[in-house]
């Protein structure tokens, strides 16, 4: 196989698996796959803007939130495309205020901004339910779980697409030169706050739509499952874990991870945190550029040349 | 015609003055060189001119037209390129990809995909680093990084370029292919302001000099006159 159509036949390859899964597995495996799917997408998102630019956002759970409640109150009357791009847009929105707003602070400054964020807007939706509403959490309408997987599937076919041309795009190389040298990005032309808050909403778009998509399947919701901080600290874990320099790093990186979470929380239920912790310190401790760089550093010792940092 | 004018131009930073009532200007197709003691507020009054900074008060124009408080984008867009003291590449990208950025993103007239590839290319062989094109940036030596800096500027399409200490750090072959490359580049019809503490490549290649001493200009004139004027030569050599 040439190398042209290598990564192409893997994706293709791929699809054709996880189209055909729901027919031989068990509706547990399926339920469990929606779930790793979701950390993918949630993981890419994260990397399209907070890989590429640099600022560390903890916002997810926010975005996620968000498309939680958007569907959740839309969901008894709309068509299930709709809604789950209801709850996209409105996290778009979310996210490209709160940009407009908040990205001229840099590093650590932005990130705690973003995870006051969320439970800025927890407590606020907490405070919505009780006092306006007069609830604590809210029955949606369910549908049956290969919908809901499906619906993933093609979630997680239009991020990957959206990242991929991204990165191959002109809006890709202004976002890694601010990445990589704001200042020096703006002196070259680049609308560095338009290009920021433009991609930092998209992020938020899709994990968004990743919100709105779960909350069919869970079909009881309350603010704290729905802002549930994992689901912010999870992604940066998991880019880290898998390497943000290409695309398979992400993806590779969130699958393994949450296969891991998931055996080891079933497994081991009183150890769980305690083994997870020390998974991450030893991927920290061997493994700084995640599985990206061992894959990396196998290659090249393949190939014979010289192993190079980067 | 006066391509840049600076008119009264005050900044302060607390109590000090990096700039006060600054005034001086570039011509079409002049070499201006800017030289002063460190702290004089070279690099601070380079900042004003391109954006980074926005002035307390005072006027900048470029051609006529008032760009005081622009940002950076939109005096780059303008026609001002800039190049920074301390080497501001993106270190993991690679040669080509400064160039294009600077050429897609700094230029307001878009051009088709072959065009913009001939015309990389020429920014390229013109600044010497074509056979290094896919190399990334950090992986050049410091005069390459320099060079790259200028390729970067030069792809904007700018009608006045800001050459912040562009000699700094170099050997003395280096220098004089930088100041050669000065040369073309004025050549083609840009005018360039710079900052330069190496003074033979000031002495040589600038038609005017003006010089500041703690946020003021205290002289200015061809090079010649600025060298004999007992201002400056106190200024340099003290009394």
């Amino acid at each position: 196989m040439t190398r042209r159509y290598f990564w192409p036949g893997i994706l293709v390859l791929l699809l054709i698996l996880l189209a055909g899964f729901p027919r031989y597995a068990s509706a547990y495996k399926v339920i469990f796959l929606t779930n790793v799917l979701m950390y993918v997408i949630i993981t890419l998102s994260w990397v399209i803007f907070s890989g590429a630019t640099g600022y560390i956002s903890l916002a997810p759970a926010a975005f996620f939130g968000v498309g939680v409640y958007a569907s959740a109150i839309l969901s008894k009357s709309l068509f299930l495309p709709v809604f789950i791009a209801i709850g996209g847009l409105a996290s778009f929105c979310l996210a490209f205020l709160v940009g407009a707003l908040t990205l001229r602070l840099r590093g650590m400054y932005f990130t705690m901004f973003t995870f006051g964020l969320v439970e800025l807007i927890r407590h606020f939706t907490q405070w919505w339910e009780v006092n306006v509403t007069g609830t604590v959490g809210r029955l949606v309408l369910a549908l049956d779980h290969t919908t809901i997987y499906y619906a993933m599937v093609i979630i997680f076919l239009l991020v990957l697409l959206t990242s991929y041309g991204i990165r191959r795009s002109k809006f890709g190389l202004a976002l890694q030169s601010i990445g990589e040298c704001e200042e020096a990005a703006a002196h070259t032309g680049v609308n560095v706050t338009r290009v920021k808050v433009f991609t930092f909403a998209l992020s938020a778009f899709f994990i968004g739509v990743v919100g709105a998509t779960m909350t069919m399947r869970w079909q009881y919701i309350d603010p704290p499952t729905a802002f549930d901080i994992r689901l912010s600290f999870m992604p940066v874990l998991m880019a880290i874990f898998g390497g943000m320099g290409h695309l398979y790093g992400p993806i590779v990186g969130a699958s393994i991870f949450s296969v891991l979470d998931e055996i080891l929380a079933t497994k081991f239920p009183y150890y769980y945190m305690l083994l997870f912790g020390v998974t991450m310190f030893v991927v920290i401790l061997f493994m700084p550029h995640g599985v990206e760089g061992v894959i990396q550093k196998w290659r090249q010792r393949e190939k014979g040349g010289p192993s190079e940092k980067t | 015609m006066r391509i840049l004018e600076v008119e009264g131009v005050r900044k302060n930073f607390g109590g000090l003055a990096a700039a006060s009532d600054v005034t001086f200007h570039a011509q079409d197709g002049e070499i201006v060189g800017l030289i002063g003691p460190n702290g004089a507020g070279k690099t601070t009054l380079f900042n004003l001119v391109s954006g980074a900074l926005t002035p307390d008060s005072g006027l900048i124009r470029f051609k006529g037209k008032n760009i005081t408080g622009l940002k950076p984008y939109q005096i780059t867009r303008l026609g001002i390129a800039r190049t920074f003291q301390s080497v501001k590449v993106f270190p993991k990208m690679s040669v080509f990809n400064h160039v294009l950025l600077g050429y897609s993103f700094g230029n307001p007239k878009s051009t088709p995909a072959d065009e913009t590839l001939k015309e990389i290319t020429e920014i390229l062989d013109f600044v010497g680093l074509s056979e290094m094109r896919e190399f990334r940036s950090k992986d050049l030596i410091l005069a390459h990084q320099k060079r790259l800096e200028v390729a970067r500027a030069l792809a904007t399409k700018p009608e006045l370029l800001l050459l912040d200490e562009l000699m700094a750090g170099l050997n003395h072959t280096e220098v004089l292919q930088a100041m050669e490359l000065v040369r073309k580049i004025r050549e083609k019809g840009v005018a360039i302001l710079m900052v330069e503490h190496v003074m033979k490549a000031i002495m040589d290649i600038c038609d005017r000099i003006v010089v500041l001493h703690h946020g003021e200009k205290i002289a200015e004139g061809r090079p010649e006159e600025v060298a004999t004027n007992e201002a400056v030569v106190e200024v340099y050599l003290g009394e």
